[in-house]
């Protein structure tokens, strides 16, 4: 089965590889690209650990075709800390105790970060429906709510 | 296993490209999962047709493009009786990426905007087909062999306090149906005229609740019709088991769920 070349853009960087038919983004980002941030939870759009934007908006890499990301901007976990700097999102988690096993972690912050860029100052009802596509099974929610509302106010110790 | 994926420019050629080897793909979060299992087609056919992503308003309706996404709806300044439908489609993720066609085809528990699209009596344009748009009950009716969904066309209701939906589920804000009801109750001085009220999960597709109509039909929206209607709620559906809800507790809940939409469409 011949392979379709994909060039797109991750983390601000353009990037080529290949996709086999069928293949789906996240499988595509870790095997093909090298990006291990999004993870594979469900593989059935349940979960939202794979959460990555495409052009800013939130997709479930699970359920994405890979070829349909090309010529287009996409944003993992990966590419939120620029060098040794984290992002105030991932400060704002360790400060708060947001992350507990982490598998979840980088599909929350894609989602928070998603939501912080089009709504800078959101409301605590605003950030559920945010991250009310992303399971955790580990931290019951409240310190992931309270670290994006600490982004949000500029709390995080960045 | 999938063996290629073809794009098209129009709809109307990716229908003639379909086959019995075929499935085609819209938003993905239907058929992506059949492709992870394996469980599918050899090809992948998609179409990059701009005319899917068109909201047409034209009087009193609008012709939403199959591939408009639910995310798409619930922010249009013209749909906002239709933006809590989709606003209770999946997760922020899944409505950034599931269609108004996509969602016609969905199996149950899914499927909760075609529920509002059978209450609206909206009909239905299918690809390459110069036809008149088909009811969508038909639509629903013989979905998996009527072609590939171009349009959907949608009244529009004169006051926003004649469509309401419910969706009950286990999980809030985010959560699959154990059933979801839309009604659609025009009135004219008072009395409802041309009632229409759908179920969701309360069988294989979405479904007409005749008997509710029935009853709903020339009457005032009072305390008295809510109960009949209510009271007859399950007539002619068919509610599944599944892990959800039994077929038991649905038929039990049905009606009280009718009760609370009418009772809150009857507030205004």
């Amino acid at each position: 089965m011949a392979k379709t070349p994909i060039v797109f853009v991750l983390n601000g960087a353009e990037r080529a590889s290949f996709a086999e038919p069928g293949q789906n983004l996240l499988e595509f980002l870790r095997r093909g690209v090298g990006d291990l941030s999004p993870k594979y939870g469900c593989g059935q759009g349940t979960c939202g650990a794979c959460t990555v934007t495409i052009d800013g908006q939130t997709h479930l890499a699970c359920l994405t075709l890979a070829e349909s990301v090309t010529g287009r901007r996409v944003q993992t976990a990966a590419g939120l800390a620029t060098g040794a700097t984290l992002h105030p999102l991932q400060e704002a988690f360790m400060e708060n105790f947001a992350a507990q096993c982490g598998y979840c972690t980088p599909g929350m912050l894609i989602s928070a970060k998603a939501l912080l860029d089009r709504n800078p100052n959101p409301s605590r009802e605003e950030v559920v429906e945010a991250i009310s596509g992303n399971i955790c099974r580990c931290t019951g929610y409240e310190p992931i709510i309270e670290a994006i509302l600490a982004a949000a106010k500029g709390r995080a110790r960045a | 296993m999938i063996q290629s994926v073809e794009t098209h420019a129009t709809i109307a050629e990716a229908q003639r490209a379909m086959g019995a080897d075929a499935i085609y793909m819209a938003g993905g979060t239907l058929v992506m999962r059949d492709v992870n299992a394996g469980v599918t087609a050899t090809r992948i056919v998609r179409s990059s047709d701009p005319v899917l992503a068109d909201i047409r308003l034209s009087g009193d309706g609008v012709t939403i493009g199959a591939g408009v996404t639910m995310a798409m709806i619930a922010v249009h300044r013209d749909l906002t009786f239709l933006a809590p439908v989709a606003r209770s489609v999946g997760g922020p993720q899944i409505r950034n990426m599931a269609t108004v066609g996509g969602n016609l085809f969905a199996p149950h528990p899914y499927g909760d905007f075609a529920v509002a699209m059978l209450a609206l009596g909206a009909r239905v344009s299918v690809a390459g087909q110069s036809a008149a748009p088909r009811p969508i009950a038909d639509v629903l009716r013989e979905r998996g062999r009527i072609g590939l969904v171009a349009s959907v066309q949608v009244p529009r209701p004169q006051a926003p306090a004649d469509f309401g939906f419910l969706k009950a589920s286990r999980i809030k804000p985010k959560g699959v149906s154990v059933l979801s009801i839309a009604a659609y109750l025009p009135r004219q001085g008072g009395r409802i005229r041309g009632a229409r009220v759908a179920f969701g999960a309360m069988g294989p597709m979405p479904l007409q609740a005749s008997a509710v109509e029935r009853v709903l039909d020339g009457q005032s929206l009072d305390a008295a019709t809510i109960t009949r209607a209510a009271q007859v709620a399950v007539e002619g559906l068919d509610p599944p088991t599944d892990p959800l809800a039994t077929t038991w507790y649905r038929r039990e809940v049905a009606g009280v769920h009718l009760k609370r939409l009418l009772e809150r469409m009857a507030r205004g």
